[in-house]
């Protein structure tokens, strides 16, 4: 089976390569780049005047299979991150079951292979039941294909368990990810602590509960001498904290969120739900340092903390409502609206930051065009202006705070492993 | 004039002159509250509910006085009574009460938000009557009619705010009411019950009772609320009340003829002493008596509003 993708500009860090080229595609992988290639015997598409990336990789998701399958599945949540541009995603292990388990990341595994349309890489988690009290089977859940662990969404709170977690990860060889936020410090709060915040009569989160947390996971790593990655980063201290480290030589990666650079606590005006999640959106002030840390690559990755929840779960008091927004569907169009047009970061680079950095982190072979590699793919209309429309979401949930918002520049097509999802913004 | 919104969620969406409006309206009210014929027909056909998720005796009872005063029908469901314990949405219990027939809904209830929620939801016009720590709107109407018909006017008035500010919506209600009238506000409690940025709103913020209340024409004492103790946002309620309860030695910082204000219920020798409350100038039972025309004028003119734009 060939592909040929003609005259798009194609950009791929690892190679090196920034411009117009036919790409072809024989037998799901990746087989020459060059100008004017035959199209004989080949399912050809042409993308001209588009952008030829490799397939968005995302570090940081939720697909709620097994246990909330009411929210999301595999198949819906894969479809949605298709229609995204993502061909490969990293899914948390916050379902039910926890996936602190060799069984739960073997099904998670098996039911992408099955109902899945793009890759498919479970995370683990860091201890059972992501209870925070004993680490969970890691070298088991690694050998059964996790590519990471994390307790996301229930922030480890003991040091000593995350000091063990690190030294025992580091065995393995597998990432830890550190959801980061001082619970204590947190209290009941539900959404930014600040002027917003006092003015609806919300309890606050204050940034410190991010940035403590984050400080003692650096410390943790300066001291066990392993890797750490921070996830979600959304404040202006944490920025620094962890850009500081970096310089230190600490061995931390971080991402951001679309949300946490286009979005601030003003979302959350009129108790609109579908602004609230953890952590909460910030002031304009953290947005212009997350984007400065973009900018100046102290952040590494941008992922889309995915978060699907049913409507029933936000059409209620905001104290009450669910943490969490669905991200696949808005989050390219998000960055290259907010990222790239204004020339904070380079096509190129947010590449890197949504495909050859997240694939890095969790030791995949993805985010290149380089030959031989799987023909993961994603072609990107940076002119394309639009309406976002949750309605024609593929996610079981709709629940984004972007709904009705002009975007410029979208997801044109998708492919997987050579075969084409997405074509003109449709799925097939 | 009519009312721009349907509901009376709170002071922070309201103008000056509306609020003028309402506390105008009340003063005509007030007559028959303190008649020997409490019985108008301006709510006559009308069908008030009270929807309470949260424990109240004098914010409920002056609401049902007001309505039945003014000849509504009016019933009331308290949230352990109704099928709100059965786990019911406050959706569908909202769309349930507006399907009866409903022209005003008056809902108090733990979630800030709560009133706004069930107002996107609901024909019937939304009354709060206290949403979490956001806001009272009906109290610091009743506070700013206290104050207007004791002191003549609100503008240049000043007002200061003891007490847990943090948990307070009758504070933040106060400050958005008081201050867009034109009078100042001034606001002491420990830094720990201080809600974050809340100079950004106008009024200004002390770190003691003192500085407060110097020159002040108004003191209010919030009630505080007992289990906060529970939570260290202050030590022990004798500390709080030698630092920041009113007592006569404190009052004589403020003008003489200040009014001591409370919404009540008081905890006595905490927030102020039995004299202060008893002194001769506080108002805190006329406060009760204003409510009840405060909640009359309100739910008159939120019903003609609905009138006026259903014939139009």
């Amino acid at each position: 089976m060939k592909l040929l993708i003609k005259n798009g500009h194609i950009v791929d860090v690892k190679t090196g390569r920034d411009g117009i080229s036919d790409l072809l595609a024989v037998d799901g992988k990746i087989a020459e780049i060059a100008k004017g290639l035959d199209e004989e015997g080949c399912e050809v598409i042409d993308a001209k005047g588009k952008h030829v990336l490799p397939g968005l990789v995302d570090a940081h998701c939720h697909l709620r299979d097994p246990g909330f399958e009411y929210k999301e599945d595999i198949e819906s949540g894969t479809r949605s991150a298709a229609m995204g541009g993502f061909t490969s995603v990293a899914c948390m292990p916050n379902t039910n079951p926890v996936a602190d388990s060799e069984a739960v990341i073997k099904y998670i595994i098996n039911k992408a292979k099955q109902e899945g349309c793009v890759n498919v890489y479970p995370i683990g988690a860091i201890s059972k039941g992501q209870k925070g009290e004993e680490l969970a089977e890691i070298g088991e859940l690694k050998f059964a294909g996790a590519v990471a662990i994390s307790d996301d969404g229930k922030p480890v709170r003991s040091p000593s368990l995350m000091k063990k977690a690190l030294q025992y990860a580091s065995m393995f060889d597998i990432t830890v990810i550190s959801h980061c936020e001082d619970l204590d410090l947190a209290e009941e709060g539900v959404m930014n602590e600040g002027y917003m915040s006092t003015i609806l009569g919300l309890k606050g989160i204050p940034a410190a509960a991010e940035e403590t947390m984050v400080a003692r996971e650096l410390i943790l790593s300066e001291y066990t001498d392993v890797p750490i990655h921070i996830a979600h980063v959304s404040t202006a201290l944490s920025v620094e904290l962890i850009r500081n480290a970096k310089k230190r030589g600490v061995k931390v990666t971080c991402e951001t969120c679309p949300h946490y650079f286009s979005l601030t606590e003003n979302a959350c005006e009129g108790y609109n739900t579908n602004a609230k999640v953890n952590p909460p959106l910030r002031t304009a002030d953290d947005v212009k340092a997350i984007i400065a840390g973009l900018a100046d690559d102290t952040i590494d990755i941008i992922a889309t903390d995915h978060a699907p929840h049913h409507r029933d779960e936000k059409l209620v008091e905001f104290s009450l409502a669910a943490n969490g927004l669905v991200g696949f569907e808005t989050a390219l169009p998000l960055a290259l609206m907010h990222l790239v047009k204004p020339g904070i970061i380079s096509i190129s680079k947010l590449v890197e930051k949504m495909s050859l950095n997240p694939a890095k982190l969790l030791s995949i072979s993805k985010g290149t065009l380089e030959v031989g590699s799987a023909a993961d793919i994603t072609i990107a209309d940076l002119n394309d202006e639009y309406t976002v429309d949750v309605s024609k979401f593929q996610s079981k949930s709709k629940n984004s705070p972007f709904d009705g918002m002009k975007l410029c520049g979208s997801v044109w097509g998708t492919i997987v492993n050579g075969r084409v999802i997405v074509s003109d913004g449709i799925m097939l | 004039m009519n009312l721009k919104s349907k509901d009376m969620l709170g002071l922070k969406d309201v103008s000056a002159e509306e609020i003028e409006y309402i506390l105008d309206t009340a003063k005509a009210m007030k007559y028959v509250v303190l008649s020997n014929n409490k019985k108008t027909p301006h709510l006559q056909g009308k069908s008030i509910i009270t929807l309470f998720y949260e424990n109240s005796t004098r914010t409920r009872l002056s609401f049902e006085l007001a309505s039945k005063y003014m000849s509504a029908s009016a019933a009331n469901i308290s949230a352990s009574a109704s099928s709100v314990s059965k786990g019911e949405t406050l959706i569908d219990t909202g769309r349930t009460i507006d399907r009866m027939g409903t022209d005003v809904i008056i809902i108090r209830h733990p979630q800030s938000g709560a009133p706004h929620l069930l107002a996107r939801n609901v024909k019937a016009s939304v009354i709060n009557a206290g949403d979490g720590m956001n806001e009272h709107p009906t109290q610091a109407l009743l506070d700013m009619f206290t104050m207007r018909e004791k002191k003549g006017t609100l503008k240049g008035l000043k007002v200061a705010i003891l007490g847990d500010i943090y948990h307070s919506r009758v504070a933040r209600s106060n400050i958005w009411g008081l201050t867009k009238m034109g009078a100042e506000v001034s606001l002491a409690g420990p830094a720990t019950l201080m809600p974050p940025d809340i100079e950004l709103t106008g009024a200004k913020v002390f770190n003691t009772i003192h500085e407060a209340l110097i020159d002040a024409d108004v003191v209010m004492a919030l009630r505080l609320q007992l289990e906060r103790q529970k939570k260290a946002l202050f030590p022990t309620v004798r500390e709080y009340s030698r630092f920041f309860g009113l007592d006569d030695n404190r009052l004589q910082l403020a003008n003489k003829d200040a009014l001591i204000m409370h919404p009540g219920p008081i905890n006595r020798g905490v927030e102020l002493t039995s004299t202060v409350a008893g002194d001769e100038n506080s108002v805190i039972e006329e406060q009760v008596t204003n409510g009840v025309a405060i909640r009359m004028a309100l739910l008159y003119l939120l019903t003609r509003r609905n009138s006026n734009e259903a014939a139009n």
